[in-house]
C-alpha cells in the first residue's frame, strides 16, 4: 500500500501510560475478518473503549475529549504479541501518524514502518517526561521531525534523537515501500532462487 | 576463538541474503511462505492493485485454522465473515496455483502443525507467515518468523523480505528434568526469567541437555512461544531426533536427495566458540509445572508458589495492579486451589499428539470435573486421526470429555469457542491476554498435564498430585 509522506509532525498527543500493551488490546482478533482494508479505527482498542453494551467506557483516554492529536504515547513494550498488521491499520485509520515509546515490539515496528507510521524510540526519562507535560497540559504540543530524526516538546524545547535506518527514512519520507524496492531486484532473486537448495 | 566460527543462526541467514542495504535491512530470500485466511486477503488485494503476479507459488502453501469452527466443519460455516474469508483464502490459492488445504480437507490443520508433520518444514530454511507463532518452525533448525499483511505481499510478489538482521541470544537449559515437567513449563519458566520483552530484537537458540533430548514436538512447543518473550525466533540444532521426524513425511526429500538434503543439514549447528550477543543458563533442576497469573506470559510461576508482587515482578506498578485486577487475582496468594470454569487443550503450541498423550495419562480412569467445561481441539486431522489410533478418544470418552475438530480455536477465539466473560481458564495454549480467549475471558496458561489436572479436579492443581 503507498501511504502518505512524512516529514515534520507536529501535534498535541494522547497518552496511554500502560506497559505492554499488545496488538489484542490494539484490535481484538473477533476484528480481523475483514477482506479489506477499511474502518479498523472503529475497533482501535475496542475492549478498552467500550463496554460489552458498546457504551463508551469513561476513564479510557480515547473518550476523554481533552486528549486528540495525531501521536500516540504508550508505555514500554508496545505492540508486543500477535503480527496481526490490522494494529497498524486501526492506530493508522484512526488517525494517528506517530507512536512514541520506550521500546516497541519487532513485528508491530516493522508493520507500522511498512505502512507509514512513524514508530519513535525514546528513553524511558524522556518518555516519563512526555507523560508529565501531557498530564500537566492536554494541549502540549510535540513535534517530531524525521529529516533531523529528533522529537521536541515545543513549549520547552526539550528534545531527543530516535533511531531509524536510513533506507526506511527514505521511504517514509517519499512514500516509498518495500514492495515497489524489490520488484526492482527480480533478476537477481531468480538467479538465487536457481541456485537455491529448497 | 576462531575467526571462523559462526552461530547456526548466521550460517542460515547468511545463505539467504540477496542483498545487504547499506544503513537498511538484509534482502532475505524466503524458502517456505505459509498463509492462512486471516492475514492473507489484503496482501493479495495489494497484488491485484499493482498488477503482480506471485512469483513462486510453489513455494507458497495455503491452510484455513484461524477462524474455522471445530464443530460440525461439514456443514457451511455460519459466521458470513468467516466463510468470507476462507472462500477468499480459497479463490486466491486457485487463482494463483497455491496448494490450499481448506476446510474438510484431510491435510487441514493448525499452519505450524501441518507444515511439519508434512515434511514441508526442513532445517536450514528460512520460513514466514503472517502469524507470529512461525517461530514453531525453528524447531528444525530453521529460521521462521512471523511478518505482517505487507510482508506477506512481499513474499508472494518477489519471495523475499526485507528485514533487518537481529541479535543473538543462546539459551542453555542444563540437567534433567522433573517427573512431570514438560517442555511447556521450560519456555514458561524461561519467559518467566526473562519477562515478556526480554527478548526482543534478538533471535534465539535453545542449547543444552533439555532440548538435545526433547522430542521434535517439545521442541515446538518452546520454538512456538519465543516470540512470547520478544523474540523474532527460537531455534534448536538439527540432529538424529530431527532427521528422524522428518524421513519419510509425504514432501520431504527422498533417495539420493534425502541423502544430499542430509549431509547440508548435519553442518547446521553452531560451531564451537562462536559468539552470542547474550547469552542465558538455566538449571532444569530449578523448573517446576508453571501457570500464568497475569495478563501477559512473562507473568508465570512454579504452580505451587505465591503470586508475586508488583516490585519482586519488575513491572510498574500500575501495569501490574492493572493485570491483577482484570485476573480477579491478588498478590500473595497462592495458585494451588484456585477455581477452574474452562479448560482448553489445543493450538500451535499443545496441539500436537504427544500433548493428548501427556492429557490422556492424567485423566485416564478419572473423571471430568462436573463444573468444567472441556474443549479439546487436535492441530490437525493427522493428529486428529492418531488420537483415534492410539485409543486415546477411548480415554477421553470415558473420562467424561469430547473431542472437536482442528483449528485454533479457544487460543484466539476468533470462531466460537470463546471463554465467557469473567470465566477462569487453564488452557495449554500461547496467550493470556486480556480478552484473548474471549472479551473478559481469565486465562493461565499451562502445560497438557496442568490443564489434564484442573479437568479432572476443577482447581489448579499440581498434577505431580495424581500420578
Amino acid at each position: 500500500m503507498a501511504y502518505d509522506k512524512f516529514t515534520v509532525l507536529k501535534s498535541t498527543a494522547v497518552p496511554m501510560p500502560i506497559e505492554n500493551v499488545d496488538t489484542d488490546q490494539i484490535i481484538p482478533a473477533r476484528f480481523l475478518k475483514a477482506t479489506e482494508r477499511k474502518g479498523f479505527g472503529d475497533n482501535l482498542f475496542r475492549d478498552w473503549r467500550y463496554n460489552a453494551d458498546e457504551s463508551p467506557k469513561r476513564d479510557f483516554v480515547l473518550n476523554n475529549p481533552i486528549y486528540s492529536g495525531k501521536i500516540l504515547v504508550g508505555g514500554r513494550n508496545f505492540g508486543s504479541g500477535s503480527s496481526r498488521e490490522h494494529a497498524a491499520w486501526a492506530i493508522y485509520d484512526y488517525g494517528f501518524r506517530c507512536v512514541v515509546s520506550s521500546f516497541f515490539a519487532d513485528i508491530f515496528k516493522n508493520n507500522s514502518l511498512n505502512i507509514g507510521i512513524l514508530p519513535v524510540q525514546v528513553s524511558p526519562e524522556f518518555l516519563d517526561k512526555l507523560f508529565k507535560a501531557i498530564e500537566a497540559d492536554p494541549k502540549t504540543e510535540i513535534e517530531v521531525s524525521l529529516p533531523d530524526q529528533t522529537i521536541t516538546l515545543v513549549a520547552t524545547g526539550e528534545s531527543e534523537s530516535f533511531f531509524i535506518n536510513g533506507y526506511k527514512k527514505n521511504n517514509m519520507m517519499n512514500g516509498y515501500d518495500d514492495i515497489d524496492y524489490l520488484q526492482s531486484l527480480k533478476n537477481d532473486i531468480k538467479s538465487y532462487a536457481s541456485s537455491s537448495v529448497y | 576463538m576462531s575467526k571462523t566460527a559462526t552461530t547456526l543462526f548466521d550460517k542460515v541467514w547468511d545463505r539467504h541474503v540477496i542483498r545487504h542495504i547499506e544503513d537498511g535491512p538484509d534482502v532475505l530470500f524466503i524458502d517456505r511462505h505459509f498463509i492462512h485466511e486471516v492475514t492473507s486477503p489484503v496482501a493479495f488485494l495489494g497484488l491485484e492493485t499493482r498488477g503482480l503476479k506471485v512469483m513462486f507459488p510453489e513455494k507458497t502453501f495455503a491452510t484455513a485454522d484461524h477462524n474455522t469452527p471445530t464443530i460440525n466443519q461439514h456443514l457451511p460455516v455460519q459466521d458470513p465473515l468467516s466463510a468470507n474469508q476462507l472462500k477468499a483464502l480459497e479463490t486466491n490459492s486457485a487463482k494463483y496455483g497455491i496448494s490450499h488445504w481448506g476446510l474438510g480437507n484431510p491435510k487441514n490443520g493448525i499452519v505450524h502443525v501441518v507444515g511439519p508433520e508434512n515434511g514441508i518444514t526442513l532445517p536450514g530454511m528460512t520460513i514466514v507467515c503472517g502469524d507470529s507463532h512461525t517461530s514453531t518452525h525453528g524447531a528444525f533448525g530453521a529460521i521462521a518468523f512471523g511478518i505482517g499483511t505487507s510482508e506477506v505481499e512481499m513474499v508472494l510478489s518477489s519471495q523475499c523480505i526485507m528485514q533487518q538482521k537481529p541479535k543473538k541470544m543462546r539459551i542453555s537449559v542444563n540437567g534433567k528434568l522433573g517427573k512431570g515437567i514438560v517442555p511447556k513449563d521450560v519456555v514458561l519458566y524461561i519467559i518467566s526469567r526473562l519477562t515478556a520483552a526480554g527478548a526482543t530484537g534478538y533471535f534465539v537458540e535453545y542449547a543444552g541437555d533439555v532440548f538435545e533430548n526433547m522430542s521434535m514436538e517439545g521442541r515446538m512447543t518452546v520454538c512456538n512461544m519465543s516470540i512470547e518473550m520478544g523474540a523474532r525466533g527460537g531455534m534448536v540444532a538439527p540432529d538424529e531426533t530431527t532427521f528422524a521426524y522428518i524421513k519419510g513425511r509425504e514432501k520431504a526429500p527422498k533417495g539420493a536427495d534425502w541423502d544430499k538434503a542430509l549431509a547440508y543439514w548435519k553442518t547446521l549447528k553452531t560451531d564451537e566458540g562462536a559468539s552470542f550477543d547474550v547469552e542465558y543458563t538455566y538449571d532444569a533442576a530449578e523448573i517446576e509445572p508453571m501457570i500464568t497469573y497475569g495478563t501477559n506470559p512473562g507473568m508465570g510461576i512454579g504452580i505451587t508458589k505465591k503470586i508475586p508482587q508488583a516490585q519482586e515482578a519488575g513491572s510498574g506498578k500500575a501495569s501490574y495492579e492493572k493485570s491483577l485486577a482484570y485476573m480477579g487475582f491478588h498478590e500473595k496468594e497462592a495458585m494451588l486451589g484456585k477455581k477452574v470454569d474452562y479448560v482448553f487443550i489445543g493450538s500451535c503450541t499443545n496441539g500436537r499428539i504427544e500433548d493428548f498423550r501427556a492429557f490422556a495419562s492424567i485423566i485416564k480412569g478419572k473423571k471430568k470435573a462436573d463444573h468444567v467445561t472441556a474443549w479439546i481441539v487436535p492441530g490437525s486431522h493427522i493428529v486428529e486421526q492418531q488420537i483415534r489410533e492410539e485409543g486415546i478418544l477411548d480415554i477421553l470418552m470415558e473420562a467424561g470429555f469430547q473431542l472437536r475438530q482442528p483449528g485454533c480455536s479457544a487460543c484466539l477465539a476468533m470462531n466460537d469457542d470463546k471463554i465467557p466473560a469473567g470465566k477462569y481458564a487453564v488452557s495449554t495454549s500461547n496467550r493470556n491476554f486480556e480478552g484473548r480467549q474471549g472479551p473478559g475471558a481469565r486465562t493461565m496458561l499451562a502445560s497438557p498435564l496442568v490443564a489434564a489436572a484442573a479437568a479432572i479436579t476443577g482447581v489448579v492443581t499440581d498434577p505431580r498430585e495424581l500420578f
